[in-house]
């Protein structure tokens, strides 16, 4: 029925060379840094090495951008506003600290959306259980499951319309409304774990998690460019974090 | 695109696909045997599976079929060793190979009906190889192995094919790849078509007797749908309600489909017209369905057909009133509009209740429509929620149990009940409320040949001169038994 939300293969583009267990470790150095520094520069000049890659995640367009981004800004600019208005702070040191706020939250959450444009989820799954050895069981339990919540949309709309053909809806009164909706999301709810199990057992039957080691057809390589895409993060960190101490701007959070 | 790598950590002992590392290595089609078997389910009092005998030798090729209830799917997991010991209580002997069929899950596939719940990867080939990799095959001859799979369904798209974007029919055929890929010597098969249009169902059969052409493995085939399945096996084994088997004779064929006699009615007036009514869901490139002028008379049933992707749901949804047109409009009757608040609305905006009692609809999955935990308030809140009285809508479920045959079910769960039960109370929930039209979406999907008929017979009763009928339906058979004008929905429209 509808389509835009499918889960498929991801598109490769350039940034998807890089394997999703760099890619991660990548996330997590940058993720630190920014958690430990409350200064301007360092989630300035990191957010600007993040918009330097998008182009190589598929990101070009301004509009893709903004399609992938707008939640993300929209909680940023929310983030510096509750500052600017609430804070302790007046005047110009207020703007300061809702910019940097803005601009951490918006530098901390880029690398996700960076990682899910690029990687594909099943190269995922393979690098995470072939390199950190996360269990098949989650990781492709995972992604067996995540198939099915564009399911979920549509069968959203036919249950909701089976009641309306049943003469069930809302009307003008907002307590039947919620009501009405908890009901179809359960009635959701129980569709999804029937499903779920039916899933349990086909995997079941193709033996999956049966004791057998399991191979895997794809593999995952560690490549290069892996270890240099991670220093290249450790390195970004370390200029950021030394530019914010030469300009006098460093002041980590807990100081 | 990388090439295969070994990954760094599993690599045991090279072995040939198919063979699983549970005692001693077997190869070729499987024998099975049953003798006596019965399993009943925890917490039910009933035996789903009661004294089967049964002798299958090597390469053979049988339908299990058997109505609704009659436990055949409980056997054929039993088979596949996929029924927990805790799950319920096992009597008589099963096995495959010899050996319980626990211990011979490698040499055993299996094909359920919902394809959606057996897809797991994103790609055509990483499905078909996701068996072997859980088998433990050496990634280097997981792919030759992947391509011979697919190439035995007829599988044209390639690996690289996202299994989201596949027909229904075609994921099934992709399913069945994978379930031959690690090359089991029983292959079992859960009512493999029944969630898919005739061209999916054909294409599906056909892939199976494409797989199991050289006969390398053993075939167990349940469906109620005899017909199809009598070119394809070497045997029909069908199951009693109330336990035990009897094998029908080679060229044995299913009693023809009871057809209810039926009064025709002359045309009444027009109830309810589709002008130039489409749809395009929001987004979408091209319509889901492509302006159409329909009319529903008083006194006739108009059937919907059509292949699969040219709207006939969607127009279902238009005519029922549940959707909005984005294209040309819906317009009821003056006899119809009658009582309403505001009746020059169209009746995608009437309230619910106020639509009810005008336009009823039958939906599909009967699951969806249903309501309460009882069969009794089911049929009642229909009435109830349309401004009956409590007294007038327990007076209207007690004749609806009556009529249709449901009053033993009456303090029974919806959700507990058979198929066939839940389509009959799904029809009689649209009954209750007296509707002048009745619109039902595949309302013979997938059932067997018993409740198909009661379906059937149910429908022609309601075929008196005040009420129109609307199916949207693949059934040919339903279209020949109940149909006065059919509605032909043409190709898609072209992209």
């Amino acid at each position: 029925m509808s389509a835009p939300l499918s889960l498929g293969p991801a598109r490769p583009v350039p940034l998807s060379a890089v394997n999703p267990v760099a890619q991660l470790s990548a996330v997590l150095v940058v993720t630190c840094v920014l958690l430990i520094s409350g200064d301007l520069v360092t989630p300035g000049v990191l957010l600007a090495a993040e918009l330097a890659l998008l182009p190589a995640a598929g990101l070009s367009r301004p509009g893709d951008v903004l399609r992938r981004t707008w939640p993300l800004l929209l909680s940023a600019l929310g983030v510096a506003w509750v500052n600017v208005a609430f804070g302790s702070l007046d005047g110009a040191e207020a703007w300061v600290s809702g910019a940097t706020w803005a601009l951490r939250v918006v530098a901390l959450a880029l690398p996700g959306i960076l990682l899910v444009a690029s990687t594909d989820p099943v190269r995922l799954a393979d690098a995470l259980t072939l390199h950190w050895r996360v269990s098949t069981r989650f990781a492709y339990g995972s992604l067996a499951a995540l198939r099915l919540v564009p399911l979920l949309a549509a069968e959203w709309e036919t249950i909701r319309l089976a009641r309306r053909a049943r003469g069930v809806d809302g009307g003008r009164n907002p307590v039947a409304h919620v009501r009405l909706l908890a009901s179809t999301a359960f009635a959701l709810l129980v569709g999804a774990i029937r499903r779920g199990s039916r899933l349990a057992t086909a995997m079941d039957a193709r033996g999956f998690d049966s004791g057998v080691t399991r191979t895997n057809a794809r593999g995952s390589r560690l490549q290069p460019l892996d270890r240099c895409f991670v220093v290249g993060a450790v390195v970004l960190c370390a200029a950021a974090v030394t530019a914010s101490v030469l300009s006098g701007a460093w002041s980590p959070v807990f100081s | 695109m990388e090439g295969p790598v070994p990954p760094r950590d599993t690599l045991g002992a090279p072995r040939v696909p198919g063979t699983g590392p549970f005692e001693h290595e077997e190869v070729g089609p499987a024998t099975v045997r049953l003798a006596g078997f019965g399993f009943r389910h925890a917490s039910r009092r009933a035996w789903a599976v009661q004294d089967v005998d049964l002798r299958i030798e090597p390469g053979e090729r049988v339908l299990l079929t058997g109505a609704s209830g009659s436990g055949k799917s409980t056997l054929l997991r039993a088979l596949g060793g996929l029924l927990e010991p805790e799950s319920g209580d096992a009597t008589g002997e099963l096995s495959v190979d010899g050996a319980a069929p626990d211990r011979r899950r490698q040499r055993v596939g299996v094909v359920f009906q919902d394809p959606d719940a057996q897809l797991v990867m994103t790609r055509a080939g990483d499905d078909v190889a996701f068996g072997l990799e859980n088998t433990g095959t050496p990634p280097e001859l997981i792919w030759p192995a992947v391509d011979t799979a697919l190439d035995a369904v007829g599988f044209g798209l390639g690996r690289d094919h996202a299994t989201a974007a596949l027909s229904g029919g075609q994921k099934q055929r992709l399913v069945l790849a994978g379930a031959l890929a690690p090359r089991p010597g029983l292959l079992l098969l859960d009512e493999p078509t029944a969630q898919l249009d005739p061209d999916g169902a054909a294409l599906v059969r056909a892939a199976v007797a494409r797989a199991v052409a050289d006969r390398s493995a053993t075939l167990v085939v349940v469906d109620h749908d005899v017909e199809s399945w009598l070119p394809l096996v070497d045997r029909v084994v069908e199951l009693l309600p109330h336990g035990g088997t009897v094998e029908h004779p080679p060229g044995w064929r299913p009693a023809p489909l009871r057809v209810p006699v039926r009064w025709v009615h002359p045309p009444g007036e027009v109830l309810l017209a589709g002008e130039a009514a489409g749809f395009t869901h929001r987004g979408g490139a091209r319509p889901a369905l492509a302006p159409t002028d329909v009319a529903l008379r008083a006194g006739r049933t108009l059937a919907v057909t059509g292949p699969n992707g040219t709207g006939k749901s969607t127009l279902a949804l238009l005519l029922a009133g549940l959707r909005a047109p984005t294209t040309g409009r819906v317009v009821a009757a003056a006899t119809v509009t009658a009582g309403l608040r505001r009746p020059e609305r169209p009746p995608h905006r009437w309230p619910a209740a106020e639509l009810a009692t005008r336009i009823g609809t039958v939906f599909q999955q009967p699951e969806h429509q249903f309501l309460t935990g009882r069969v009794r308030d089911e049929l009642a809140l229909g009435p109830l929620r349309s401004g009956a009285g409590a007294a007038q809508a327990r007076a209207t479920a007690e004749e609806l149990l009556e009529r249709l045959g449901l009053a033993a079910l009456a303090d029974a769960n919806p959700f507990t009940l058979s198929g066939g039960q839940q389509r009959r109370l799904s029809v009689a929930t649209a009954l209750a409320t007296s509707p002048r039209v009745l619109v039902l979406d595949e309302p013979t999907f997938g059932q067997d040949r018993e409740t198909w008929a009661e379906l059937v017979a149910l429908l022609a009763e309601q075929q008196d001169g005040d009420r129109a009928l609307c199916l949207v339906t693949h059934d040919a058979a339903v279209v020949t038994a109940l149909a006065d004008d059919v509605c032909t929905l043409g190709a898609p429209v072209p992209g």
